[in-house]
């Protein structure tokens, strides 16, 4: 038996793949019948609310909860204490994250928490519980925080690689590159040294953090929650509770956005923990207040760049020292930032340090391409500012450094075919490049870069009776994935793609898959999809060829339907899908493919961005006139869904760029927890994004697919910074460029 | 919590002054709304007014315009004769939010709420507008400038609420403008406000100005030095940099999270600049 795989993605011709059809999920989010976290109720449901700490460092002396339990109406109130004692270290701190031991170590962290018959039951209750803090020096700055006399949030929690005598709150060092930085900067024209900063964005997601526990007295639990990968909450709430992983299944909500920010626990412990005190189901719910306060933001960064380069725009050397803060506990994306830093050039003499140091700021969490902007930042500032003190095209000079296929990578691999290259000469090549700029504007352009990710993943494909397919993933849809793979799989099977529904399955209907994140789900979940596709069409040519009585050897899967190979195999009329769904159960049984794969060869992705902005040089207001985002998609499977990452991307960086920042007072305490004062662009602040799809396929993929969904917020923010300085001869090497900021900059020229 | 939705002043007047415990206004709630959602208001009363018809209307009153408390933003915006009088007044509270808040916001509860950073008070106050109180004691009449009287703070006493606010007659070639500045292009709060409510002879003089910001001081400021740098002049370059240094010079204000004194200091000027030459155009230009 043979099937049709065409294996050379660059040449295939498709049929459904790279067409537009409708998302099968809009018609739900747009009528409200779609269900996200908060709209899951169970009979007998109790309200949960957590108490947090108003202090930024503070030691827990004591919590007295009698008061709170014996409010009528309180059903359970949990404190640590109520909590098992967990010795893996990653997971006793995602744990002191969800509910603070012996100190309180940032603002908001959470302290106890009630389960009652009412939200003002709960939230009386928390009024309650008396704490006694004995509140400690605090620090929130990144530079402060390695300070040698920094209060310590951690005494002696930091690795091997560290060296003696810095901070405690230094908990690890990277190091990435090769050559030998000094050599090359000497043979540079300038070596440009300057220092950056950016401050913590949050993803900013609209949908907040809510779940729904129920603990059955027999210790069998059942979880709904908004989250970015059920079997991540279920592997690491069983890890908490001291659970056995199959008695625990959890089943993901509608998401409202997540962007890494839902890559880990907060409430579900919680709630679970409430729920088997109680005897009862619990929901919680985060306010906006507490999202900001006690999710996981981003981290702020400091950065020194040291870049050499001759007049002619080659640049010679490349040099970082990166320092993140991620909150209170190790784990910033460090490592990430110093690996991505210099991953677009082609350097001979490259080397990044960076540094993991915690604050006393909630624990960050993934966010798009985690740790990438802020280095991109630095660097892409730092080549711009020297090829226009050359008097070069920032274009020019990024094209002649730019890697390529062959290229050994700063971090470390040599790239397979890449397609940067393309994205510079497609930049170059578009009238947003040579468009005229009238006064107080400016051009900037930017690249970025990020890896990509595949990892475990399981897909089910069934065959209806009726000839209907249905698709059974484990990755929650955040990015239209549920379409892409009805797609690929409509695709694989030739089948109209109405005929497919994929559903997005809980912990117990499929086996362990990574969270939607890395932007792997269209990469690794669309290569399972066509392998489970590819396996159901084995079985259909056996069944076909059972009925026909020939060989399985001698039929072939063509065009959505199984044909003899030849005449010598006898005359016999195709035989669709529908029609061998029809008669399964005569030929043994329900036919149905999956495939189950730690998918490897996600192809690395880079992007390039241009973008014009107008600046008010008497109020220091920036506007963004036109932006445009070109990247190599590898395979466009679904292009409006490539372009809406885009553009998204695209949006958070110029927020991140612009406006977006945490913002700590003298006191330690979050001064902006709420949408008002913490600034994402909206719809009035943004031209429209302007998209290139360019496609050098991904060989790691039967169909090309690489991953889009992170790189596209790598460039935004040096773009944005390069145009800015460009409007106004100023260079601000502080994120975000607010107004003041940037008007004082301007006053000072 | 109770809630109480009276159909006359009369009868808001006793059951306001009677009501036990904390008792509040409600007109559109997009403040008393958010802020009891947030825990800082805990109200044991809620006494609405938008039930009370007497304070729906926007009325002629000697060559005036008398606006109820309960008129919303929207409602202003449509109002084509009141637009035409005080443009500056309507357009400041017509960037009040978004289309959902002006359907139910109202300009009373803006300049109740007591907000330093309120848009449409600078307005109020550059129209010499007059808010028309009603309480156990009857009814008075106080200048918009003087009810605030600090972040949050008003001068109402108990038992008192304001009834309607009064824009005064619009003479000949007269016309006011507004701007804040905000990071974004609207669902923001000023960093700093400025209106100019002007009026110029046949030659283009400037005969009469009011200056107020707003987000720059505890409360609206009303800037004489301003207004004077205006009057008599043509508001040519040197008269408009005298207004800017003006405002500059009395602005007030703290560095918070939404800006520094220097940023604020100095846009004062700028956006009282640039409403200057708005009111300027809209009242008929410079001769
Ligand atoms: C999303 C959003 C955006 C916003 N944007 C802006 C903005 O751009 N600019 C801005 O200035 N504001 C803004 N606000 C704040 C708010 O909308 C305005 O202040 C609005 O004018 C308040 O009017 P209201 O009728 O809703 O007042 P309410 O919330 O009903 O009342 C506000 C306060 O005034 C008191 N009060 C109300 N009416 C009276 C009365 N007649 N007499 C005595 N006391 C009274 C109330 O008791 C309460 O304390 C925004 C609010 C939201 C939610």
């Amino acid at each position: 038996m043979a099937l049709d795989n065409k294996t050379d993605a660059g040449k295939r011709q498709f049929k459904i793949v790279g067409t537009r059809p409708l998302r099968p999920d809009g018609v739900d989010k747009v009528t409200g019948r779609a269900r996200f976290g908060a709209d899951m109720s169970a009979p007998g449901m109790l309200v949960g609310a957590v108490l947090r700490s108003p202090h930024p460092h503070a030691q827990i002396r004591s919590i007295d909860t009698t008061r709170a339990r014996a409010l009528p109406g309180v059903h359970a109130v949990v404190t640590r204490a109520d909590f098992p004692t967990v010795d893996d270290a990653a997971i006793a701190d995602i744990l002191d994250n969800c509910m603070a031991g012996d100190k309180a170590l940032y603002d908001g962290h959470a302290v106890a928490a009630v389960a009652a018959a009412s939200g003002a039951v709960a939230r009386h209750a928390l009024e309650l519980i008396a704490v006694d803090y004995a509140p400690l020096p605090f620090v929130t700055d990144v530079d402060a925080a390695m300070k040698p006399d920094a209060p310590a949030l951690h005494p002696s929690r930091a690795d091997e690689t560290v060296p003696p005598g810095l901070s405690a709150n230094v908990m690890a060092r990277h190091q990435f590159g090769h050559g030998d930085i000094e050599a090359g900067l000497a043979a540079a024209d300038r070596v440009l040294e300057r220092s950056y900063r950016t401050e913590a964005t949050h993803q900013g997601y609209i949908e907040p953090h809510a779940c729904l526990a129920s603990v059955g007295p027999d210790g069998k639990a059942d979880l709904w929650c908004c989250t970015q990968g059920q079997y991540m909450v279920r592997n690491t709430c069983a890890a908490i509770l001291g659970m056995e992983q199959g008695s625990l299944r959890v089943t993901p909500s509608e998401i409202g956005g997540g962007f890494g920010g839902k890559t880990t626990v907060f409430l579900e412990p919680v709630a679970l923990l409430l729920s088997k005190k109680a005897g009862r189901p619990v929901k919680m719910v985060m306010s906006r207040d507490e999202v900001f306060r006690a999710s996981g933001p981003t981290a702020s960064t400091s950065i020194d760049v040291r870049i050499g380069m001759t007049k002619d725009g080659r640049i010679t050397a490349g040099f970082a020292e990166l320092r993140y803060q991620g909150g209170a506990y190790p784990g910033s994306p460090v490592d990430m930032g110093s690996m991505s830093a210099f991953a677009p050039y082609d350097l001979e003499h490259v080397k990044t340090i960076g540094w993991d140091v915690v604050t006393n700021r909630p624990k960050q969490a993934a966010y798009r391409a985690p740790g990438a902007p802020m280095a991109a930042f630095a660097v892409e500032s730092a080549i711009d500012e020297l090829a226009r003190g050359f008097g070069l095209d920032p274009l020019e000079v990024r094209l002649k450094n730019a890697a390529r296929e062959g290229t050994r990578a700063s971090y470390g691999p040599t790239f397979p075919a890449i397609g940067l290259e393309a994205t510079l000469r497609a930049a170059k090549d578009h009238p947003h490049w040579s468009a005229p700029l009238g006064p107080n504007q400016g051009r900037g352009v930017a690249c970025g870069f990020w890896f990509n990710f595949g990892g475990d993943t399981c897909v089910s494909l069934n065959i209806t009776p009726d000839g209907t397919v249905t698709v059974s993933e484990g990755n929650p849809d955040i990015g239209g994935s549920r379409a892409s793979m009805s797609m690929m799989a409509a695709e694989e099977l030739g089948i109209p793609y109405e005929k497919v529904r994929t559903i997005i399955a809980d912990t117990g209907s499929l086996g362990q898959n990574d969270v939607t994140d890395g932007s792997r789900v269209t990469f690794a979940v669309g290569l399972a999809t066509i392998e489970a596709a590819r396996a159901a069409k084995r079985e259909m040519c056996k069944r076909a060829a059972q009925v026909w009585g020939i060989d399985a050897d001698a039929v072939i899967w063509e065009d959505g339907a199984v044909r003899p190979v030849s005449p010598n195999a006898g005359k016999h009329p195709p035989m669709t899908l529908a029609e061998i769904a029809a008669i399964a159960s005569n030929t043994g049984g329900p036919i149905a493919g999956h495939c189950e794969v730690n998918a490897e060869g996600a192809g690395v992705s880079f992007g390039t961005h241009i973008a014009d902005t107008e600046v008010d040089p008497e109020t220091g207001a920036v506007k963004i006139l036109r932006y445009t985002v070109l990247q190599d998609a590898g395979k466009a499977v679904h292009p409006d869904y490539v372009e809406g990452q885009f553009q998204g991307g695209a949006v958070q960086g110029i927020g991140w760029a612009l406006n977006e920042e945490y913002i700590y007072g003298d006191d330690g305490r979050l001064q902006n927890a709420g949408f008002l004062d913490y600034r994402i662009p909206v719809a009035s602040d943004l031209p429209m994004i302007d998209t290139v799809i360019l496609e050098i396929p991904n060989p790691g993929h039967p169909y090309g697919v690489r991953g889009v969904g992170e790189t596209p917020i790598v460039p935004p923010l040096a773009a944005v910074a390069n145009a800015v300085s460009h409007a106004t001869g100023v260079r601000l090497t502080h994120l975000p460029i607010s107004p003041p900021r940037l008007l004082a900059a301007i006053r000072a020229k | 919590m109770q809630y109480i939705s009276p159909t006359t002043v009369d009868e808001a007047v006793h059951a306001l002054s009677s009501a036990t415990g904390a008792c509040r206004i409600l007109a559109g709630g997009t403040d008393l709304l958010v802020q009891m959602r947030a825990g800082m208001k805990r109200p044991d009363t809620l006494l609405d007014i938008k039930r009370i018809d007497a304070l729906h209307q926007i009325t002629a009153e000697d060559g005036g315009w008398r606006i109820g408390a309960a008129v919303s933003g929207a409602e202003m915006g449509e109002h084509a004769a009141l637009v035409s009088d005080w443009p500056g007044v309507v357009e400041a509270v017509n960037l009040i939010g978004s289309t959902q808040i002006q359907g139910r916001a109202t300009m009373a509860g803006n300049l109740c709420n007591a907000s330093p950073a309120a848009d449409s008070v600078p307005a109020l106050v550059a129209a010499n507008a007059v808010a028309r109180v009603v309480g156990p004691h009857g009814q008075r009449d106080v200048a918009v400038l003087d009810i605030p009287s600090g972040p949050g703070k008003t001068t109402l006493e108990p038992g008192e609420f304001v009834a309607s606010t009064y824009l005064p007659a619009r003479g000949a070639r007269s016309a006011d403008a507004y701007l804040r500045f905000i990071p974004r292009t609207e669902m923001d709060i000023a960093v700093v406000g400025a209106a100019v409510s002007l009026t110029l002879d046949a030659d283009g003089i400037c005969t009469a100005a009011r200056v107020a910001l707003g987000a720059v001081a505890p409360k609206v400021l009303l800037v004489e030095a301003a207004a004077r740098a205006l009057i008599g002049s043509r508001l040519d370059a040197p008269a408009l940099d005298a207004l800017a240094e003006a405002c500059s010079a009395a602005a007030k204000p703290i560095a918070d999270k939404r800006g520094t004194v220097e940023f604020r200091t100095q846009v004062a000027g700028v956006l009282a600049r640039r409403a200057t030459l708005i009111a300027q155009t809209r009242a008929g230009g410079p001769a």
